[in-house]
């Protein structure tokens, strides 16, 4: 005589457990991956009154008014014009005097020493600027940075710089290319 | 003859359910281990700016935020606020706050530590300058702007 099966478990209602388990998370799941501009704000200055020395032909300034208005230089721009200005300015030029300074340096993980520009940006708003243009001029900045990345890695490793995978080559490029802005104190011209 | 009955069924074989539940479970813990549950309630309002081009924030738990915007509740008017943790707060609270999240942090990761601003787009700056200065103070160099991605302006 054959074994008698034993009585299974229903399981059917099973899935039904699982499933409002399943919606409860569904519905207090948030996915928002955080994402945002990354910056180092520069240390706390000591002596308030030490003023680096940075000549005049190194700097591109930049202002943002309390009208979100923006001038570059002391001529007049906008944002979607600023990102080719800044790869302009911080291109190479070492017998140009209308460019920044150029040096030599040694890049110790390449191996040998590369021409790069003394170029800075100088950021500077308005207290009554509003986040919004702050943001778009930051992220203006940050593609130009982000574009001459790109250009070094290709011309070093034939690929973009958010393919690298090497930590090593990312490196170099970050030496290459040093996010080079600066922001002043604020000013409270146009009031709040 | 009729021991061995060649049992042709007319009905149709109902389909095997027996491993549904365990998709379900699959489904189940790929969203139980990424729920992120909201740490805190929101009490100012934030439409985040838009930006091309953002980096992703690595290590949440390395991650403080500060919150700056108008006012849920409107009775407190329309000034942009600042909220920290749970409750409003002013720009000299900042440092206190530095300090509290560095100390619930590891000690070796402390200096590895990002501050999110997470800022309504609206704004005025000169609030969130005065941020800046209170994180520069408090030598909480490495910041981070919270915006919306968006691939062409």
């Amino acid at each position: 005589m054959a074994k008698r099966a034993a009585p299974e478990i229903n399981a059917g209602s099973m899935a039904d457990i699982a499933f409002l388990l399943l919606i409860f998370f569904l519905v207090t799941t948030t996915m928002d991956v955080d994402t945002g501009i990354t910056r180092i704000l520069p240390p706390p200055v000591k002596n308030k009154n030490e003023n680096v020395d940075v000549k005049e032909r190194n700097v591109l300034k930049v202002l943002i008014n309390s009208h979100d208005l923006m001038l570059v230089n002391g001529k007049p721009a906008n944002v979607s014009n600023l990102t080719t200005k800044v790869v302009e300015f911080m291109s190479l030029h070492p017998n140009d005097k209308s460019y920044p300074q150029v040096q030599e340096k040694f890049i110790p993980l390449l191996g040998k020493k590369v021409l790069m520009s003394k170029g800075i940006i100088s950021l500077k708003n308005d207290r009554g600027t509003s986040y919004k243009m702050y943001i778009s001029v930051q992220d203006a900045i940050a593609k130009a940075f982000n574009e001459m990345k790109d250009q070094q890695s290709l011309k070093y490793y034939g690929v973009k710089y958010d393919q690298l995978v090497d930590p090593n080559k990312i490196k170099v490029i970050n030496k290459l290319v040093p996010i080079r802005v600066s922001e002043a104190e604020p000013e409270n011209v146009g009031g709040q | 003859m009729a021991k061995f009955k060649t049992s042709k069924t007319k009905a149709e074989p109902a389909i095997n359910t027996a491993s549904l539940p365990d998709i379900i479970f699959i489904l189940l813990f790929f969203f139980m281990v990424t729920t992120t549950m909201r740490e805190n309630t929101l009490m100012v309002k934030i439409k985040l700016p838009e930006a091309t081009q953002v980096q992703k924030l690595q290590k949440k738990s390395l991650v403080a935020y500060i919150y700056i915007g108008e006012p849920v509740n409107k009775t407190l008017g329309t000034k942009s606020r600042i909220q920290l943790n749970d409750s409003y707060a002013t720009v000299n609270d900042i440092p206190e706050f530095v300090t509290k999240e560095r100390q619930a942090r590891n000690e070796a990761e402390r200096n590895m530590m990002t501050f999110a601003l997470k800022v309504d787009e609206n704004t005025k700056m000169g609030i969130v300058t005065d941020v800046k200065q209170e994180l520069r103070k408090a030598n909480a160099l490495k910041i981070n702007y919270s915006t919306r991605k968006v691939l062409k302006r």
